[in-house]
């Protein structure tokens, strides 16, 4: 099939008769050709609204983009399928990487993205479940996502439904109290239907994370919480989907995938740059980004 | 004097109930299921409990998350930590998605007692109250407790239901019907109107009643649910007597009085004396003494009662 257009995508999504992993017979090379077009919707979409976050969401890009079409269960044309694999963005101003996945994958026309922070807009700035369909949460306060999913895996385990959860945590988000009392209740209810992956981009508004709030020994708190901790390369999305394939294996424990990455991925001078957490690039960057993103 | 009864008891039981006849229904707590009576759940239905431990901010979420998933949580802990150690927790993931979480916070108020400020929660209703599509409900005794825990169960939508920790006098017959939203006439009266939430229903009743004695005439209402309000009820009270009392055993601000003050500015002016926690923090002692010193018996309503004719 043709990746050129989203409308492609589209299409066969409204085919779709309610199997699982709709998208799952993209090939590697066309997931990474799916992950360039939802940058450029990211970098378009901040530059239109002239505000958002565009170095956290060029940061999660792979991870997104292998979880909605390889790894997750779910049906675009039916965003409250009881059945379906639940994605809780937790670090809510990735909102726009979000949203330009869930617009690829058809939830709703690619051509909304541009309406991104407008009053009346579906797409606030952060994530609003009551507005966008595909939206499981509404975040942007930090912390709250992992105790959310706990309770919609919990949810899970007593309907006897076979659903799994995945919720993406930032790193500085783990400077909330919050994420840890949430780690410690996942592994005492042994809620094994729960992968957390932490979008491992090194920085937050104020600076390196090791600067601002040293998270290390990362890996080692997470594995003294009771977690099953997987390590990749948060931008090889064959890393990605092995480690959420391995993820199904572990049994009676939750599973945290440390995901490494770059924020700002992409573009040359967003990366590695905080002045892009929460700034939009002007008309010029946006150029600039369209160019090197082709 | 009227019998009195556990209101948490109640709740704690009634929580059983719904749970023998919704399997949707689930509980958590925070390392406090003795005190606020989530135990007797627990011990029946252990795989639909969830104790968080001293975690409140982590309860919340998973309530949320359980809810957001069909089901029906009743998270409990004291008053002083939901709303107010989770109010971002609350206003994110309960309050702006409308999710269907029952919070039933006990040890409310200065009843509490001995344990002192920290436990003492005076400023919670003001706190949810603030947050949009929150419905906020103070039973006045145990019946009207045990009719107030099925309606959250059953009527979709945030609910923060605020109980006491003492044993307090059942002010209602067992034919009693609670009505969302609706305000209960507990005395009739044309002179003043004493309208009172909690456990200072008991109060007003005996302050009416005393009252009487002296040939003042005083309604008095239940406003068990104070938000939504039940404006009705206000604006008939201040065209009708042309004098309002509030009692309530929480701040004077943002609270009870503050919600009918606003209903009877707009509506229908008219008087008003507010029977109320002033700007201070409480201290320990039992909780009849404490009532006392801060001001919330039925001798202090009759002052107000006093104060706000003269100015008719």
């Amino acid at each position: 099939m043709s990746l050129s257009e989203s409308g492609d995508l589209s299409q066969k999504t409204s085919a779709d008769k309610g199997s699982a992993g709709v998208f799952s017979s993209l090939s590697v090379a066309e997931m990474e050709s799916v992950a360039k077009r939802i940058r450029r919707h990211i970098i378009s979409m901040t530059g239109k609204a002239g505000s958002g976050h565009p170095g956290g969401s060029l940061s999660a890009v792979e991870i997104v983009t292998s979880l909605y079409f390889k790894v997750l269960r779910h049906k675009p044309s039916d965003p409250g399928w009881s059945d379906r694999d639940r994605f809780i963005l937790s670090k809510g101003h990735a909102a726009p990487v979000l949203y330009a996945t869930l617009a690829e994958c058809g939830y709703f026309p690619v051509d909304e993205l541009a309406t991104l922070r407008q009053l009346d807009s579906r797409l606030q700035g952060h994530t609003d479940r009551t507005l966008t369909p595909g939206v499981e949460m509404s975040a942007g306060a930090l912390g709250q996502g992992l105790s959310f999913a706990v309770g919609v895996a919990l949810a899970g385990r007593l309907n006897a439904q076979d659903y799994r959860v995945y919720v993406l945590l930032g790193d500085g988000e783990c400077d909330e109290g919050q994420i840890w009392e949430a780690a410690m209740a996942s592994a005492h209810f042994k809620v094994d239907n729960l992968v957390a992956i932490v979008d491992n981009n090194g920085l937050q508004i104020d600076g390196w994370n090791r600067d601002v709030m040293n998270l290390d020994p990362f890996n080692k708190k997470w594995q003294a919480f009771g977690w099953h901790v997987i390590e990749v390369d948060g931008h090889d999305l064959t890393q990605l989907i092995d480690a959420f394939d391995r993820a199904k294996l572990v049994k009676r424990q939750p599973v945290v995938i440390i995901a490494h990455t770059i924020k700002g991925k992409g573009v040359s001078f967003m990366e590695n740059n905080v002045d892009f957490h929460g700034k939009a690039p002007s008309a010029e960057e946006v150029k600039i980004a369209l160019k090197e993103l082709e | 004097m009227s019998p009195e009864a556990s209101i948490r008891e109640v709740y704690g039981k009634t929580l059983v109930e719904l749970g023998r006849e919704n399997r949707d229904i689930v509980a958590l707590d925070a390392d406090l299921c003795r005190s606020t009576m989530t135990q007797f759940f627990a011990q029946e239905f252990p795989e639909r409990f969830f104790d968080c431990g001293i975690a409140e901010q982590n309860m919340i979420g998973i309530a949320a998350g359980l809810a957001a998933s069909g089901k029906i949580p009743f998270a409990s802990t004291f008053a002083v930590f939901i709303p107010g150690r989770c109010f971002d927790q609350i206003r994110m993931s309960i309050a702006q998605p409308r999710l269907n979480v029952k919070l039933v916070a006990t040890h409310g108020g200065i009843s509490v007692g001995e344990d002192g400020t920290s436990h003492q929660a005076i400023e919670d209703l003001s706190l949810i109250g603030a947050l949009p599509g929150f419905t906020v409900i103070v039973p006045a005794d145990a019946i009207e407790t045990a009719q107030v825990i099925r309606v959250a169960a059953n009527n979709y939508g945030p609910f923060y239901i605020r109980l006491c920790r003492p044993k307090v006098p059942i002010v209602y017959s067992e034919d009693y019907r609670f009505v969302l939203g609706k305000a209960a006439t507990m005395r009739q009266g044309n002179e003043v109107t004493i309208i009172a939430i909690g456990i200072m229903v008991a109060a007003a009743i005996e302050a009416a009643d005393n009252l009487r004695q002296e040939g003042i005439n005083c309604r008095v209402l239940n406003m068990p649910t104070l938000k939504p309000i039940d404006k009705d009820a206000i604006i008939k009270a201040a065209a009708d007597t042309g004098a309002i009392v509030t009692a309530e055993e929480h701040l004077e601000h943002g609270g009870l009085g503050s919600a009918v003050a606003q209903v009877v500015a707009t509506h229908q002016p008219v008087p008003m004396e507010f029977v109320a926690i002033k700007d201070t923090y409480a201290k320990s002692g039992k909780a009849a003494e404490l009532l006392q010193r801060y001001g919330l018996t039925a001798k202090d309503i009759e002052r107000a009662v006093g104060s706000v004719m003269k100015r008719k």
